[in-house]
């Protein structure tokens, strides 16, 4: 009995994130469908910072529904998605966007899988020649 | 040559092991520290208190804390909160995603050291402060220029490092 006091109350416990409903935008797609899909689009590669490894596109937490809420009013408004993405990285930095620029500091990770490829390719010519 | 793929076994094990032992810190910090504060517009969160707004926050050095109902870690960070206040240090609170009845019960429960609660009902604040959790608290100078931020409760071993914050920004 009192597990199951102790296990119903951790289970009402858990943060929520919120104690207002979210915002109509959060979950309901701009009537322009071209803003729509680029809204979409833009959502799919903001993080969600609450939850690790989740786009705010997938993601069920409060503070990500604002996020897409704050992303479609800026893109019915006019504003570029990409405008919206600078906007973010200039306060979060730019973890929060899961597409990065290529710069100095991001020049490995992008040109780490065409050197495996190539890598793979090497070793692969060097065996199949050995059993020739 | 021949130790090679050995050789390369026990570096990708020492690579994990670490990682797993000691994991990165993820924590998204705010590219909001030297900056003013952005500019906002918060209602009263409570009734009887004023809401906040960036004019608000010159002319005194003092700690912006996000907070919230509903956030468990809050109430662990409330006793500090009031030592703080204690201590002489103003202390203006943003109530993120909450509901009014909700924050009055919270504050009769935890103790009210705040001077301005602003509602952030839509996280407006919090994402324009480049927050990404709750707790968090920032500690503004008189200029209304963000000097410090920490992530997450200010527990009793924190005191000193939050204390020193606000005394550089003195």
């Amino acid at each position: 009995m009192r597990r199951a006091a102790i296990l119903a109350a951790l289970m009402l416990a858990t943060p929520a994130g919120a104690r207002v409903p979210p915002p109509p935008l959060a979950n309901l797609p701009l009537p322009n469908a071209a803003q729509e899909a680029d809204a979409k689009a833009l959502m799919e590669t903001i993080r969600c910072l609450v939850c690790a490894g989740q786009s705010i596109a997938d993601s069920d937490a409060a503070m990500a529904a604002d996020m897409r809420a704050m992303v479609r009013a800026r893109i019915a408004a006019g504003e570029r998605p990409e405008a919206v993405r600078a906007w973010l990285v200039d306060r979060y930095g730019r973890e929060v966007s899961y597409d990065p620029p290529l710069s100095a500091g991001t020049a490995v990770l992008w040109a780490a899988p065409v050197l495996m490829i190539l890598a793979g390719v090497l070793i692969a010519r060097a065996s199949f020649r050995k059993r020739r | 040559m021949l130790w090679a793929p050995l050789a390369g076994f026990v570096l990708l094990a020492v690579l994990v092991a670490v990682g797993l032992l000691r994991p990165a810190d993820r924590t998204v910090l705010s590219r909001m520290v030297g900056r003013p504060v952005p500019a906002l517009v918060l209602a009263p969160a409570v009734a009887g208190k004023p809401g906040l707004s960036t004019a608000d926050l010159k002319g005194e050095v003092r700690l912006v804390n996000l907070f919230a109902s509903w956030c468990a870690p809050c109430i662990a960070e409330a006793p500090q909160l009031l030592a703080l206040k204690q201590a002489g240090v103003r202390i203006d609170g943003i109530a993120l995603r909450d509901a009014r009845a909700d924050v009055t019960r919270f504050l009769a429960d935890h103790g009210d050291p705040f001077d301005h609660i602003g509602d952030d009902p839509r996280s407006t604040a919090q994402l324009a402060l480049g927050s990404s959790g709750v707790p968090e608290s920032f500690v503004v100078d008189a200029a209304g220029v963000i000097r410090h931020q920490h992530v997450g409760p200010i527990m009793p071993q924190d005191m000193d490092a939050i204390l020193a914050a606000i005394e550089d920004a003195r």
